[in-house]
């Protein structure tokens, strides 16, 4: 592997007295997709949270060891969480378009970071974005139509073109099609699998054929910890630990 | 087994839907009371207050000389309205009848004759609609029809007065703008609520002006950006007490406070805002937490996850979706504080002040202070008109929340 964008070196992660996430590690590669599975309550989510400081809203959350973001430590003092997020960026797992147009949501993250000075610029990146998220045929005619007026798939599309907007190195998606239907869910893998030539995507997924199709590693989550991580083939046909066989076989879950 | 479910369920089902039917009447009956109340104060009220509305006028003619137009200041206009009586009875001559020819007029006529003569009025004759005193307007308006004086407070010689001039039909009855465009008086067909209202918009104001921002800025920072400890805990609890303290006693601490130590005016609707933001910022501040919190938490993190600092977030996402039920949370307090009288009474308020306040700092009362005031009135004329503030400040009060209604529903959004 070329050197990793970012790497994870012993992180813990307490929420109170809950030990949420226990001491791991994970190299996450350019121009690839990783995928992190495993059952309800391993840490998936915490987990993905930690690589953009999403955790930091939650009052009782700590978190020790280190996230390297090419090669800076994200939670050191000079790194700044609103800069982190700018290079870092993340889709929910449920839909949340802004009470906006269509062309505010995705022009949001460009206004907020000063990206562009003139309007034909900002059009210029909302029409790309849009088109990157493959949502452009589908609204062009619409941009001031409100977001949540579109489907699920849209909006879920939308909220992918808002993070491509601002330029990320990184995108982590938490569950992304959890509340979509299989036509809607199909457009966003391709979407993912597209995405890859330009950015790293980090994605949790409850589905294992989701995994197995997007991404090209896979790390297993159990219990807070990481199991075991390897190319997505050999996690799927060849796992190396008893625990991964026993999840994706369907033996627990 | 699936035997045994049926019967036990259906062993059930008879009270069970009978308890249903005990409540469901029970809510019914409770609904048909309070609103069969409310209807009951509310016809009271308006069927009392109605007739404020419309005052009695007595048509009189008034001479005018060339000499009185060229110096119109030299006029004595309370003579101007006797005279014209006088002329109207002829007959009369004694000094008593005359006396109590007089008393059939408000004092108020001869003001609202200067008002009307200016130095482009013909001279000759002008029928001038002239204000009745209140003794008269009350037997127009018919309160003794059946009562054992059917000439109230008039005296035998003022009945017959009042029957000669309705008989020639120069009494008339008509829209009581003294009510709506005058300050108080001690004369109930001069008396008006104006003075009050305008004190009540000052206050208000103020109350307004101060109580959204501070109470705003109180609830986002609690809500958005302060720690979660001990401390603000305590301040928690403590908003809520405030809210459930006696207005009486943010009245004695204004007292106290803004008067006794400040050294501002007593009676000034300056001191009346103060007191009143004292009361309304816990309701403010506690309906705009409630609408902060109801900001989803999907849309802050979505703006957090694309790099928005908690401000730009609060600005940008928080504030538009909780501006509606900030604004409603707002206004249901301003009703409140409208409502209010207890703390202004204890600021001085309460004063008898007839003229219509000009400036925050000038003496003045408000609505219901001036309800208050009327009440206390054995007149008759003024418990008419008691009735009648009543259904104006009623109006306010529907209007203020009628505006809350429509604000929620205009900007209520939908997920």
């Amino acid at each position: 592997m070329d050197k990793p964008i970012f790497q994870v070196k012993g992180v813990d992660v307490f929420y109170g007295d809950n030990h949420a996430i226990k001491s791991v590690n994970l190299d996450i590669a350019r121009n690839e997709v990783i995928s992190l599975i495993g059952p309800s309550g391993c840490g998936k989510s915490t987990f993905i949270r930690c690589l953009n400081r999403m955790n930091d809203t939650i009052e009782s959350a700590r978190i020790s060891g280190e996230v390297l973001l090419e090669g800076e430590d994200i939670y050191s003092k000079e790194m700044d969480v609103v800069m982190l997020r700018a290079r870092v960026g993340m889709v929910f797992q449920k839909p949340n378009p802004f009470p906006k147009s269509i062309y505010d949501n995705v022009a949001y993250g460009p206004r907020i970071h000063g990206l562009v000075d003139t309007r034909s610029d900002l059009d210029d990146i909302v029409k790309e974005s849009l088109q990157k998220a493959g949502l452009w045929e589908e609204v062009k005619d619409r941009l001031t139509a409100i977001g949540t007026s579109l489907s699920g798939g849209q909006q879920q599309r939308l909220c992918i073109a808002r993070t491509i907007a601002v330029g990320p190195e990184v995108i982590l998606m938490d569950e992304p099609c959890s509340a979509l239907d299989p036509i809607a869910t199909a457009k966003i893998e391709d979407l993912i699998d597209e995405l890859r030539e330009k950015y790293a995507i980090v994605i949790v997924t409850h589905s294992m054929q989701q995994a197995a199709r997007v991404s090209q590693r896979t790390a297993y989550f159990h219990l807070g910890e990481i199991i075991e991580v390897g190319d997505t083939d050999q996690i799927f046909t060849n796992p190396k630990e008893r625990l991964t066989e026993d999840y994706i076989t369907g033996r627990f879950g | 087994m699936s035997r045994d479910l049926k019967t036990l369920v259906s062993q059930g089902l008879k009270s069970r839907y009978r308890n249903e039917r005990i409540m469901r009447s029970l809510g019914v009956t409770a609904l048909l009371f309070a609103s069969g109340f409310l209807l009951l104060i509310l016809s009271i009220i308006f069927s009392q207050g109605y007739r404020a509305f419309t005052q009695t006028y007595i048509e009189i003619p008034i001479e005018l000389s060339t000499a009185d137009i060229e110096d119109i200041s030299s006029i004595n206009f309370q003579n101007k309205i006797r005279d014209g009586l006088r002329e109207l009875f002829p007959e009369l001559q004694a000094r008593a009848e005359l006396a109590d020819l007089f008393r059939l007029a408000s004092r108020g006529a001869s003001i609202d004759l200067e008002r009307d003569i200016s130095s482009e009025t013909p001279p000759g004759t002008i029928n001038f609609i002239a204000l009745a005193s209140s003794d008269v307007d009350m037997i127009n308006k018919g309160y003794f029809v059946d009562s054992e004086s059917p000439r109230g407070r008039l005296s035998e010689q003022q009945y017959e007065y009042f029957q000669s001039l309705t008989d020639r039909n120069l009494i008339s009855r008509q829209i009581n703008t003294n009510l709506f465009l005058k300050g108080d008086s001690s004369y109930p067909e001069m008396a008006g609520v104006m003075g009050a209202i305008m004190g009540s918009v000052f206050v208000l104001g103020i109350t307004l002006f101060l109580s959204f921002p501070i109470g705003a800025a109180t609830a986002i920072y609690l809500e958005e950006f302060a720690p979660k400890n001990r401390f603000t805990d305590f301040i928690e609890v403590n908003i809520n007490n405030l809210a459930a303290v006696p207005s009486v006693i943010f009245g004695l601490l204004g007292l106290a406070m803004f008067i006794n130590f400040f050294g501002f005016p007593r009676s000034a609707p300056i001191v009346g805002g103060f007191v009143l933001t004292l009361m309304t910022l816990p309701i403010v501040i506690i309906a705009s937490r409630a609408a902060i919190t109801s900001v989803p938490p999907s849309i802050k993190e979505a703006a957090l996850g694309l790099g928005a600092s908690k401000l730009k977030m609060v600005v940008d996402h928080v504030i538009p979706l909780a501006l509606p039920g900030m604004l409603t949370g707002t206004i249901i307090g301003m009703a409140r504080a409208l409502g209010e009288s207890a703390p202004l009474l204890m600021i001085g308020m309460v004063a008898f002040i007839t003229e219509i306040p000009q400036t925050i700092f000038s003496p003045s009362t408000t609505l219901p202070i001036q309800i208050f005031l009327w009440a206390d009135s054995p007149d008759r004329g003024f418990s008419e008109r008691t009735s009648a503030a009543i259904i104006i400040l009623l109006v306010f009060l529907i209007l203020m929340n009628l505006i809350a209604v429509i604000l929620r529903k205009k900007f209520e959004k939908k997920w």
